[in-house]
């Protein structure tokens, strides 16, 4: 006996295109974060 | 479904409901063609403020507002499952249809209900992150779990929610409110009734057999027309306030004042529609041309905005 849950084809499909999307939001948020640091110390050292 | 080998280890419940809903049924609880409007009149907000904005943030701002306006949506779309499901209109939303579970639209618009107006408040300034938290609990809270089941004002009230776009996006520039952001409000949230109830008219079967109490259901076609001819002027006027203001100049406060008189003439057609209608093609014209009305009387403030700025921009160059 084992707890194993076995996942539907198409409940593996559905998940793994979650999973695409929030890695891609999670690669966005990443940039997102880095550019705004990069424009406030820019416009921080100008002044 | 799934399927358990075990069923008793899991404590003989049978099968465990696992989500199918991939990325579109999600994106689809964000509303997205609400969505576009608020992008667009957010974006008008920001375009329209005095000062000026980097790109990026302004950017920013946009995206922030409209995930928080989707993170609202999704609020709504949970809370009404069980009226979208009778409704024919609403029907094949991702929860009535099975496609999204409550608890995962639940937990997804709060997620992003925080992480919108975080960043916002991070990136760009925490007046605009307040604004935009507020419009989010005004139109999940205030709207959607209060007033729309409980009032037929509901409309005109909960119509602020959707009012407050191109007030946040004012504020991502200037860090506050000021008349002329005022306006910009007023002219979304007095068109909102006339939007709406025109909708409802012809919707009306729909509303009356899940008990929400619009206008035409419990105050009768008659006094909704009226009602409709009434914020239907409103709109008009305030829509050319900016012109004889100051803040806009007279080329659009004419077109104004022409598409103005245009959503008169609809709803006055609207007026003049016996009860009872059945393919009620007056109030179908005045909600299409609504949409058209509003999307054109930003356009212009923006390209009123725009042209000067531009001019100023090609002298300087030259």
């Amino acid at each position: 006996m084992t707890d194993k849950i076995v996942l539907t084809e198409a409940q593996r499909k559905s998940r793994r295109g979650r999973n695409i999307a929030l890695g891609l939001v999670l690669a966005a948020l990443v940039v997102l974060f880095y550019v705004v640091t990069l424009i406030k110390f820019n416009a921080g050292m100008q002044g | 479904m799934t399927v358990i080998d075990n069923h008793e280890a899991l404590g003989g419940e049978g099968d465990i409901r696992l989500s199918e809903a991939g990325a579109r049924d999600f994106f689809e609880l964000l509303k997205p063609r609400v969505m576009s409007l608020v992008v667009f009149t957010a974006f008008a907000g920001l375009i329209l403020a005095p000062g000026s904005i980097h790109p990026v943030i302004g950017f920013i701002s946009i995206l922030c507002i409209a995930v928080g306006a989707g993170a609202s949506g999704a609020l709504n779309m949970w809370y009404d499952a069980d009226i979208d499901a009778v409704m024919s209109r609403t029907a094949k939303r991702p929860i009535p249809d099975g496609r999204v579970q409550p608890g995962e639209a639940l937990a997804f618009g709060l997620v992003l209900s925080f992480f919108s107006v975080a960043i916002l408040g991070v990136v760009v300034n925490w007046f605009a992150a307040g604004l935009l938290a507020f419009t989010i609990f005004f139109y999940a809270v205030i709207y959607t779990m209060w007033l729309k089941r409980s009032t037929p004002q509901n409309i005109v009230i909960g119509g602020a929610a959707g009012s407050f776009p191109p007030m946040i996006g004012w504020a991502c520039v200037t860090g506050g409110v000021s008349m002329e952001s005022i306006v910009l409000f007023l002219i979304i949230f007095l068109w909102t009734p006339a939007h709406f109830w025109a909708l409802a008219l012809f919707k009306m079967r729909d509303y009356g057999a899940v008990g929400v109490p619009m206008m035409p259901n419990v105050a009768g076609e008659a006094s909704t027309k009226v009602q409709i001819f009434a914020y239907t002027v409103l709109t008009a006027v305030i829509a050319v306030v900016p012109s004889l203001a100051g803040w806009s100049g007279i080329a659009y406060g004419i077109f104004a004042a022409a598409l103005g008189a245009l959503f008169l003439l609809c709803s006055i057609a609207v007026w003049r529609m016996p009860d009872g209608d059945e393919k009620m093609v007056p109030a179908k014209k005045m909600f299409a041309y609504s949409i058209f009305y509003l999307f054109a009387i930003f356009m212009a403030l923006m390209v009123d905005s725009a042209v000067p700025r531009i001019a100023a921009w090609i002298g300087g160059a030259a």
